[in-house]
């Protein structure tokens, strides 16, 4: 059995926030240079250029990457062997005010949806609890910003509707989305689980590296077919025009019901952001 | 083509551009988002004045992050213009001329900028610190209580933008990738832009 702080999840949490709206994820950054490399048609070289030198001018000055710096979703796998001393929940959300005030982070949160009056500290953060065994805890902090967040997707499809209805729901997904979502983007997508499972597991398929593919050969195809075709829009970065729009996309599955086929799609942008550390 | 340009603009300024120019804007722009622009519009339902000159001026669709001691800005890349649809036609009619923001606008929207000769610029989505480095001043004028959507007033110098939507009924968003697809059938094409 380990312990940890309640002081320690927040001192992480607090630290995880910087970092994640100030650094891109390396992988989400080569993505981005390995697409400037590959974009032939020359606005949308030159837009790709801006958005990296966005990057460099956000390091050097020590701003975030972009203004939106998100809904804080932190997303923790606690190990079973592992004693919180104190309150769990109360400790990210602290973590969340400290890391959005001390690092001139914008407060994005109402706190409801109808009234819609500012918390003023970016509170609550979207919490997402894992038990997983073991006497690790490992947190992300994946701030998420709403013009791509907006452009979200989940559909219910017929069984009979199949592959091919996944692919056109995804296609769609991203023609409507058009120039909204700061593309290029990155897709997160879930398929199988219930109505609200569907909607995590995109969530989820954000949260893995853009080098990495689906682990089962069958979905791994499918995420290189699909990122083909969203690439064949033409909507290119920013919308002006272009090969790139798409950066890369991640499919997340689970086992679902015999008469369903939920798909769901989360819409990111060239500013994915992601940190982690393990206590 | 690039412009350079200076506000407040005129129609006659503006008649030149066409979606795909660039446009290298200084001088004072002011900042609003979906608050102030609800606001806006209440000020107007009681006859009273907007908190800013509006006749040839631009708005910028922006809630910056708090600017550190020292800075004048934090991070500064716009937010998604189409929250503004419903405002917007009502703002040019009243001689607002430049709208800088990121994403698609309405039928309602592109209709007003033909009839009173304004443009709708996009600023770079997700560029929030190399947007913030042509801003030199910046002062709060009203709305504080809004945070991030209090209107400001904005001091640039040549704030990069592209041009989406000109007054001749051109669209970027269309003709762009359009252009870019048309170029895959006719590689030769691709060499001219």
């Amino acid at each position: 059995m380990k312990t940890i702080s309640a002081a320690a999840l927040t001192d992480t949490v607090a630290k995880l926030c910087i970092k994640a709206n100030t650094t891109l994820p390396q992988d989400v950054a080569a993505a981005l240079e390995a697409s400037r490399q590959a974009e032939p048609w020359p606005l949308a070289q030159k837009t790709l250029e801006l958005l990296e030198d966005n990057l460099s001018l956000a390091r050097e000055k020590n701003l975030p990457i972009c203004q939106d710096t998100g809904m804080a979703c932190v997303f923790v796998e606690l190990g079973q062997e592992v004693h919180i001393e104190g309150d769990f929940e109360q400790a990210i959300h602290e973590g969340v005010r400290r890391g959005y005030g001390e690092g001139y982070l914008r407060k994005s949160i109402v706190a409801d949806p109808l009234r819609r009056v500012n918390t003023g500290d970016n509170t609550p953060a979207a919490i997402t609890l894992r038990l997983v065994p073991g006497e690790q805890c490992r947190i992300t902090v994946a701030p998420k910003g709403f013009g791509s967040e907006n452009m979200s997707r989940l559909g219910m499809l017929k069984p009979a509707d199949g592959v091919e209805g996944v692919k056109k729901f995804v296609v769609e997904t991203v023609k409507l989305a058009g120039p909204n979502p700061c593309p290029p983007t990155v897709l997160g997508i879930g398929i199988g689980g219930s109505f609200d499972k569907v909607a995590a597991l995109a969530k989820h398929a954000l949260l893995r590296p853009l080098d990495q593919p689906n682990p089962d050969p069958y979905y791994a195809q499918l995420e290189q077919e699909l990122l083909r075709e969203v690439n064949a829009l033409g909507i290119g970065p920013q919308g002006f025009g272009g090969k790139t729009t798409c950066l890369g996309l991640a499919i997340e599955t689970a086992p679902t019901h015999v008469a369903g086929l939920p798909v769901a799609v989360n819409v990111s942008c060239h500013v994915t952001r992601r940190a982690s550390a393990v206590l | 083509m690039q412009y350079h340009l200076t506000t407040p603009v005129s129609p006659e300024d503006l008649s030149p551009l066409r979606a795909g120019d660039t446009v290298l804007l200084s001088g004072t722009v002011y900042t609003a988002r979906d608050a102030a622009h609800q606001r806006m519009m209440e000020l107007l339902d009681q006859g009273k004045p907007l908190p800013f000159p509006v006749e040839g001026s631009a708005l910028y669709y922006v809630g910056p992050t708090p600017e550190r001691p020292g800075e004048v800005i934090g991070s500064a890349g716009p937010t998604t213009s189409g929250r503004m649809d419903a405002y917007s036609p009502r703002l040019l009619d009243l001689g607002q001329a430049i709208m800088i923001g990121k994403g698609a606008r309405n039928q309602a929207v592109k209709d007003a900028v033909k009839r009173n000769g304004a443009v709708y610029l996009a600023a770079l989505g997700g560029a929030g610190a190399l947007m913030a480095a042509s801003v030199k001043e910046l002062e709060v004028i009203c709305w504080e209580d809004l945070g991030c959507e209090a209107v400001r007033k904005l001091e640039v110098e040549n704030f990069p933008l592209t041009v989406i939507l000109d007054s001749q009924g051109g669209d970027l968003y269309e003709s762009g990738p359009a252009a870019y697809l048309a170029s895959l059938s006719f590689p030769i094409f691709a060499r001219f832009h």
